[in-house]
């Protein structure tokens, strides 16, 4: 029985994903956490806002150098992470918009797989009670 | 209480790497059990057999084995953490053909399902971190 407990899991993002590595590391967690069966969700606050941005440029003549991982948040939803929350103070302060992010889509099984949207675009207050729901909260 | 402990931060640039041994070792001294103590992030360098701090300063690492030793604790480092700091024990030395190793006694590497199973068996997961 042990083996079957599913617990909430929260990965908690607050960091630029170019600046330092907590994004890159992070996305690691959440893709080998997928493996589990665990019930995951993402939040995203503060400067980790920027992680979802679309269009990120990184080669050495336009950016930091770095390679380009945006592209793996597309994958999420594939991997069955399709619960993603986006803070709107955080957006609003960097002057982002919902229509600055990338699309985030996942097959909903229940629905027919029709392809919905993993992002909301919520409150702090709504940040908190998600945080108040969990049970294990990974914050980077 | 059965606590995971993950350790983010690394050793005497960041607090939260002092801060998670003391905690680790108040939990167990209080009669608390620690599932396991995971190092990610540049919390791998907590685990380097060769930091040499000053005398009159505490021993990080050392204290780390020695507290492993004394409860028999489970501590493990992010395999794709370390090899990109350039953390490698004698098997991934070998591996990787890198002339020198430098994980400490009482450390292992492993991979990051060891955090997630850690989230999961224990009763609570404490994130030290920035």
């Amino acid at each position: 029985m042990e083996d079957e407990v599913i617990k909430k899991f929260l990965y908690v993002n607050r960091k630029a994903p170019y600046g330092t590595i907590y994004a890159l590391e992070s996305l690691e967690v959440v893709l080998i956490g997928a493996a589990f069966d665990q019930d995951v969700s993402l939040a995203f606050i503060d400067d980790g806002v920027y992680q979802l941005k679309k269009d990120q440029k990184t080669s050495v003549d336009s950016g930091a150098g770095m390679k380009n991982f945006s592209k793996t948040y597309l994958a999420l939803g594939d991997y069955d992470v399709n619960k993603i929350y986006v803070d709107k103070a955080s957006l609003d302060e960097r002057g982002l918009t919902a229509d600055d992010l990338m699309e985030l889509v996942y097959e909903d099984e229940d629905d027919d797989y029709k392809e919905k949207s993993s992002i909301s675009i919520v409150n702090q207050e709504e940040i908190a009670q998600l945080m108040e729901q969990q049970d294990v909260v990974l914050s980077f | 209480m059965k606590f995971g402990i993950l350790v983010n931060e690394g050793p005497y640039q960041h607090q939260s790497s002092d801060s998670a041994y003391q905690f680790t070792k108040a939990a167990l001294e209080k009669g608390h059990e620690i599932f396991r103590v995971f190092f990610y992030h540049d919390g791998v360098n907590n685990a380097s057999r060769l930091m040499v701090p000053p005398q009159d300063d505490r021993n990080i690492v050392n204290r780390w084995t020695e507290l492993g030793k004394k409860y028999n604790l489970d501590l493990v480092v992010c395999i794709a953490a370390a090899q990109r700091r350039g953390m490698l024990d004698e098997n991934e030395a070998k591996r990787q053909g890198k002339d020198a190793s430098n994980i400490a006694e009482g450390f292992h590497i492993s991979g990051l399902g060891q955090l997630i199973e850690a989230g999961i068996k224990s009763e609570r997961l404490v994130v030290f971190g920035d």
